[in-house]
C-alpha cells in the first residue's frame, strides 16, 4: 500500500489533517463521552504513529517527496516535503503522543475540559511544522502548536501554572513578532517565502542587501532558539515544563525539538555553506552557546530541588547538546545528533510520567527531593527511574551513550575537539551525580509508607511508563540501524539539491474536474 | 511618506517593547498589541509602498508589479492580524486568571503588591 503512488500523494498531508478532524470532532464528544473521546485520540494517535512509520519506510529509500497543497506549483502555494527528518520527527511525535495520550486516559483527561483535542491540535501543530516547505506556514504551524500548548499547560489550573503561563506566552508572542520581522524581511529582499526557492534567491542577492540578509537570518535563529532553549532564552523552559501536568509535560519534551529541527532545516537548506552573503551565519554562534546552555543546564540539574525541575533542566541539556551537534555542522555530527534526539526525548517524556507516579506514591511530598515514605511499588518505579537515568545521563549500555558517544568521535574532526569533549564530558558526569543523589534520596532514604489506600492507577496509565521505558531500551537494541538511518537523514539534509528539486520540480497535478466539463476521465 | 511610516513603525515598536518590560502584565499586553501592530505595518510595507494600485490584476493591464500593489504581504498581514488578536485575547483571560488567582496583576504574582504602592 505505502508504495502505492496515489497513496503516498495524499499520505504527506494526512499527519497534519487526520489530528486536524480529530480535534475538531473531539471539541463536541469530550464533554459529554470521556471515554469516547480518550478513545478516538488514542485511535487517532496510533493512526499517525502508523502513517509515520510508513513514510519513514518511504523516506527511507533516498527520496524527498513534495506536496502542492491546492495544486498550486511551487512556489507560488504552499508545499510540504518529507524526507528522511521529517519523517523521523513524526514517528517521534507520534511515540510520544502515544505515551501523553495512555497516561492521561482515566487520569489527568478528567480535571480539565478538552484534554484530548487540545492534544490533537498540538500534533497538528508539530506535524505540519516538521513538513512544510514553506517559512511563513512554519510561523503558522509554530502558532497552531503554540496555542494547543497554552491550553494544555492549563489545564488542571492552579496558581502555579497560570503564573508559568503568563511568562510563556509573553514569551512567544514576542518570540512570533520577531519571527514575523524576520520572515516579512526575508519576503521584502527575496520575494519569495518557499523554503526551495528562497535557499536558490539568497545566493542571488545583491552585495547591498547583505547586511538586511543576514539580519533576517540571525533573527530567525533567536526566534528558533526561543523555541529550542538555547542560552540567554530558555529561562522559560524550566518553570513552565515543571508547573505542566505530567502528560503535557512529556508532550512538551518534543516541543523543544521543534525549534531544533527548524534550525537543522533552515540553517542547512537556505544558510548553509551555499547561502549566498548569509552563509553559515549561525556557525559563529551555535556552538558556544550550545556549550553554554549544557553547563548551565548541568548546574541547574545539580541545584534542582524538586524532581519535575531537575528533569526540565535535563531536557534543557538535551537541547544544549542537540544544537552543539548542529553548530559542528557537518554530517556525523549532526546524524549522531539527531541519534541523540530519539534517545533524549522519548526518555525525557517517560521520566516526567515517571515523576507524576513517584509524586503520588509520596503524598504531601510528592516530587521534592527529600527523604519521604513511599507507597508500595516503590520497586517498580525504582527500576524505572533506574533505566531511564542510565538512558537520560549517558552510561552504557543505553543509547544515549551511544549517542554521546558518537558526537565525540565526529567531534575530534571539528575545530575545537577540546572544549567539546570537555563540556560534554563534564556535563554528563554532573548529570550522573545530580541523578545518582536524587534517585538514593529518593528510593533509598526513605521507608516504606503504610499503605495510604490510593486506589490503583487505571491500567492505561500505568501502561504508558513501560511503554515509553521499554522503547528507550529498543533504541539502544537496535541503535545500529537507527543510527544508519540518522546518518543518512544528516547526509540528506546537507544535500540540498535534492530538496530544492523535489519541491520546486513538483508537477501538479492534472485537474480531475473542471467547471465546463465536469469530470475529467 | 517613507520616513513617515518607518517613524510610525519605529515609535510603536519602541513603545511596545517598553511596555513589555514593564511588571504588570497589563502592561505586557498593551505592549506586545503595540508590537504587533509594529510587526504588522512592517510586514505590509515590505510589499513596497504604492498608492492607487490594486493588489488583483485587471483586464488589459499587463501583470507585473509596477501596475499592481504586491497582493502577499497583503495576506500575511491579515494572517497575522488574526492570530495576533486571537493571542490578545488569550493572553488577557489568563491575565485575569493570574489575577484572580494570586491577587495581584505583577507578572511573577508576587503578593500584596498593587498599583498604590509602586514598582
Amino acid at each position: 500500500m505505502v508504495s502505492d503512488p496515489n497513496f503516498l500523494e495524499h499520505a504527506i498531508v494526512a499527519p497534519v489533517v487526520l489530528p486536524l478532524l480529530a480535534g475538531a470532532a473531539l471539541v463536541p464528544i469530550e464533554g459529554r463521552w470521556p471515554r469516547l473521546a480518550s478513545a478516538l485520540s488514542l485511535a487517532t494517535v496510533l493512526a499517525l504513529l502508523a502513517l509515520g512509520t510508513g513514510l519513514a519506510a518511504h523516506a527511507d529509500t533516498g527520496a524527498v517527496e513534495a506536496y502542492l497543497l491546492g495544486n498550486w506549483p511551487a512556489p507560488f502555494g504552499i508545499a510540504l516535503a518529507l524526507d528522511r527528518l521529517s519523517a523521523l520527527m513524526l514517528v517521534l511525535t507520534a511515540l510520544v503522543a502515544l505515551g501523553a495520550a495512555l497516561y492521561a486516559r482515566d487520569g489527568e483527561e478528567s480535571r480539565g475540559a478538552h484534554f484530548h483535542a487540545l492534544l490533537q491540535f498540538q500534533l497538528m501543530g508539530l506535524n505540519g511544522a516538521f513538513l512544510t516547505a514553506d517559512l511563513f506556514n512554519l510561523f503558522v504551524f509554530f502558532e497552531v502548536l503554540l496555542i494547543a500548548s497554552y491550553g494544555l499547560l492549563l489545564h488542571g489550573g492552579g496558581p502555579r501554572r497560570v503564573k508559568a503561563a503568563i511568562h510563556y506566552v509573553a514569551f512567544n508572542l514576542t518570540g512570533s513578532a520577531l519571527f514575523l520581522i524576520a520572515v516579512a524581511l526575508l519576503y521584502g529582499l527575496t520575494g519569495t517565502l518557499n523554503m526551495a526557492d528562497l535557499a536558490e534567491r539568497v545566493t542571488r542577492l545583491p552585495a547591498e542587501d547583505a547586511v538586511l540578509l543576514k539580519t533576517a537570518a540571525l533573527l530567525l535563529l533567536v526566534v528558533f532558539s526561543v523555541k529550542a532553549a538555547l542560552l540567554p532564552l530558555y529561562f522559560w523552559l524550566p518553570d513552565t515544563y515543571s508547573a505542566a501536568a505530567a502528560p503535557v509535560a512529556a508532550l512538551f519534551a518534543i516541543m523543544t525539538k521543534v525549534g531544533v529541527y527548524a534550525i537543522a532545516r533552515v540553517y542547512t537548506l537556505v544558510f548553509g555553506d551555499a547561502g549566498g552573503a548569509a552563509a553559515q551565519v549561525a556557525q559563529p554562534w551555535l556552538p558556544w552557546l550550545a556549550m553554554g546552555t549544557l553547563l548551565l543546564a548541568a548546574q541547574g540539574v545539580l541545584a534542582a530541588s524538586r524532581l519535575r525541575v531537575l528533569v526540565a533542566y535535563l531536557v534543557v541539556a538535551s537541547a544544549g547538546t542537540l544544537l552543539l551537534a548542529l553548530g559542528l555542522g557537518t554530517a556525523q555530527t549532526v546524524g549522531a545528533g539527531l541519534f541523540y534526539l530519539i534517545n533524549s526525548t522519548l526518555a525525557a517524556a517517560a521520566l516526567f510520567l515517571l515523576i507524576d507516579r513517584i509524586g503520588a506514591a509520596r503524598g504531601d511530598a510528592d516530587d521534592a527531593l527529600t527523604a519521604a515514605p513511599m507507597d508500595s511499588g516503590r520497586g517498580r518505579l525504582g527500576t524505572a527511574y533506574f533505566v531511564l537515568a542510565i538512558a537520560v545521563a549517558g552510561l552504557p549500555p543505553l543509547a544515549g551513550f551511544l549517542g554521546k558517544a558518537l558526537l565525540l568521535k565526529a567531534a575530534t574532526a571539528s575545530a575545537w575537539p577540546v572544549p567539546v569533549w570537555g563540556v560534554v564530558l563534564v556535563s554528563s558526569f554532573a548529570l550522573i551525580v545530580a541523578l545518582a543523589r536524587a534517585g538514593s534520596v529518593v528510593f533509598w532514604q526513605a521507608g516504606d509508607a503504610a499503605d495510604r489506600g490510593n486506589p490503583q492507577a487505571p491500567a492505561a496509565q500505568r501502561a504508558a511508563l513501560p511503554v515509553l521505558t521499554l522503547l528507550v531500551v529498543a533504541i539502544a537494541a537496535f541503535a545500529g540501524p537507527l543510527a544508519d538511518y540518522t546518518q543518512a537523514a544528516a547526509r540528506q539534509l546537507f544535500e540540498r539539491r535534492a530538496y530544492i528539486d523535489a519541491v520546486l520540480g513538483k508537477p501538479p497535478a492534472a485537474p480531475l474536474w473542471n467547471p465546463r466539463e465536469g469530470l475529467i476521465k | 511618506m517613507s520616513l513617515l511610516l518607518a517613524l510610525g513603525v519605529g515609535v510603536l515598536t519602541g513603545t511596545g517593547v517598553y511596555l513589555l518590560l514593564r511588571a504588570r502584565s497589563f502592561d505586557t499586553i498593551l505592549g506586545l498589541t503595540l508590537l504587533s501592530y509594529a510587526v504588522n505595518l512592517f510586514i505590509f510595507l515590505m510589499g513596497r509602498i504604492k498608492v492607487g494600485a490594486p493588489p488583483i490584476v485587471r483586464k488589459g493591464m499587463a501583470a507585473t508589479l509596477e501596475h499592481y500593489a504586491d497582493p502577499l504581504p497583503q495576506a500575511l498581514v491579515l494572517t497575522a492580524i488574526v492570530i495576533g488578536f486571537g493571542m490578545t485575547a488569550l493572553l488577557l483571560a489568563i491575565a485575569l486568571r493570574a489575577r484572580a488567582e494570586t491577587g495581584s496583576d505583577h507578572v511573577d504574582g508576587a503578593e500584596g503588591e498593587s498599583r498604590e504602592n509602586g514598582v
